[in-house]
């Protein structure tokens, strides 16, 4: 499979056409109507970290697949890639409440739960990269 | 512009509007596809060169005028800018290589003639970029205040109970805007109780919680309460899965079922009449 839209996230409105684009693939994909919010509101979290820390960024979406034996998985990927500041301490992050912009410090966490799959990758000054999956089941 | 350039122009009128008649078919065909209709096609592509001769013949103010006047009534039929565009730079090209070899003759400079054709022709385009971005602007800002307007209503329904239902995504702003009213209209409204109803908002996240929980707050630091109601099983399983604790916050599945707290916390309630006796009374 190789449906794969990106979305530039600059203002808040980029943040709503990620969202749509989500829900968009996770219902072609066959998820159900809880997954679909789901999804969208764990793309939402990730498109509004870029668009409050790092200014600007990029939302991928696509499908995957992954065979495990004789099963054959699909689900959706996730990815949101920014240039900016990077996250000093990413444990702090995954915590519960923790906040620096005065949100309710759900936002990262709130997405590990959302979704089945979840890994960051940040570098100080030089950006951040994360990647979630949701599976099909 | 120069006597000699409106003369050569003028001179070669029926040549050159021939040769862009050929040039905007082949824009028609090759940059739209052939997807303007043909015959509106025709009759702007008639009004555009008469716009065009008329801006040599013309004063300034009143060239300006009659070009303002095509573009505003084409952008009504949302003909598309580029169409202007292109046109004109097929006329400069059109216009620079016929011209330029008639009069040039040992006293004009060739380079300073093809100058002043692209001045006289730049300044219409300017002019007609600016008339269509002007409309757009004008568009937007209409439709932003249609939205405004639509955003955040705070509506009485019972003395003391008002409801405010959100439908689509929440912004920063809309969140500005759904604080302001709500705590304008309560002390407008004289209200005790106030229903929020996210029926149609279609992502809740941790922002949307968080302006929704700040909202209640300050309802309760005027005086009023606050319910959510409207909560999709979709939506309260992602609130549960975020983590968003809204346990101090009354909520209740449905508008009637807040309507009906609502009324009770007022000290009132709804009931059913005998078969006509209100009439009667």
């Amino acid at each position: 499979m190789s449906i794969q839209s990106s979305v530039e996230v600059q203002t808040e409105w980029g943040i709503v056409s990620a969202r749509q684009a989500g829900r968009n693939l996770a219902k072609e994909i066959g998820f159900g109507g809880v997954d679909q919010a789901r999804i969208t509101t764990a793309i939402s979290e990730l498109a509004r970290n870029i668009y409050l820390y790092a200014e600007k960024g990029e939302i991928v979406i696509e499908a995957v697949e992954e065979t495990r034996g004789t099963q054959k998985k699909k689900g959706i990927k996730i990815t949101a890639k920014d240039r900016g500041p990077g996250i000093k301490n990413i444990r702090e992050v995954m915590e519960d409440g923790y906040t620096t912009s005065g949100g309710l410090g759900a936002g990262l966490p709130g997405v590990r739960r959302l979704m089945d799959d979840f890994d960051v990758d940040s570098v100080m000054e030089e950006g951040t990269t994360i990647t979630a999956i949701k599976w099909l089941r | 512009m120069h006597s000699s350039v409106v003369q050569a122009i003028n001179d070669h009128q029926e040549q050159l509007v021939s040769k862009w008649k050929e040039e905007m078919a082949r824009v028609q065909e090759e940059y739209f596809k052939n997807s303007l209709p043909d015959d509106l096609v025709f009759t702007n592509n008639e009004e555009f060169i008469d716009v065009l001769y008329s801006s040599v013949r013309l004063e300034r103010s009143e060239a300006e005028g009659k070009i303002k006047h095509f573009a505003e009534r084409l952008i009504q039929t949302d003909w598309p800018l580029s169409y202007f565009t292109q046109g004109m730079q097929a006329f400069r090209r059109i216009v620079t290589a016929c011209i330029v070899p008639y009069i040039n003759n040992a006293e004009e400079d060739s380079v300073r003639l093809s100058v002043e054709v692209e001045e006289w022709v730049d300044a219409i385009v300017n002019q007609l970029v600016d008339d269509y971005s002007d409309s757009w602007i004008k568009t937007l800002e209409l439709q932003q205040m249609a939205l405004n307007e639509l955003s955040a209503p705070l509506i009485p329904v019972f003395e003391k109970v008002s409801v405010m239902p959100l439908i689509g995504a929440i912004d920063t702003e809309r969140a500005k805007l759904i604080m302001e009213n709500l705590l304008d209209g309560i002390i407008q409204h004289r209200s005790q109780v106030v229903l929020i109803d996210i029926t149609g908002v279609p992502v809740v996240d941790t922002m949307v919680a968080n302006h929704i929980i700040q909202a209640s707050k300050a309802v309760r630091l005027v005086g009023a309460e606050c319910i959510l109601v409207g909560i999709r099983p979709e939506i309260a399983q992602t609130i549960v899965n975020l983590g968003i604790d809204l346990s101090t916050f009354p909520t209740k599945s449905s508008l009637r079922k807040g309507i009906e707290s609502a009324l009770e916390l007022t000290q009132r309630k709804m009931v059913q009449v005998e078969n006509g006796a209100e009439w009667r009374a």
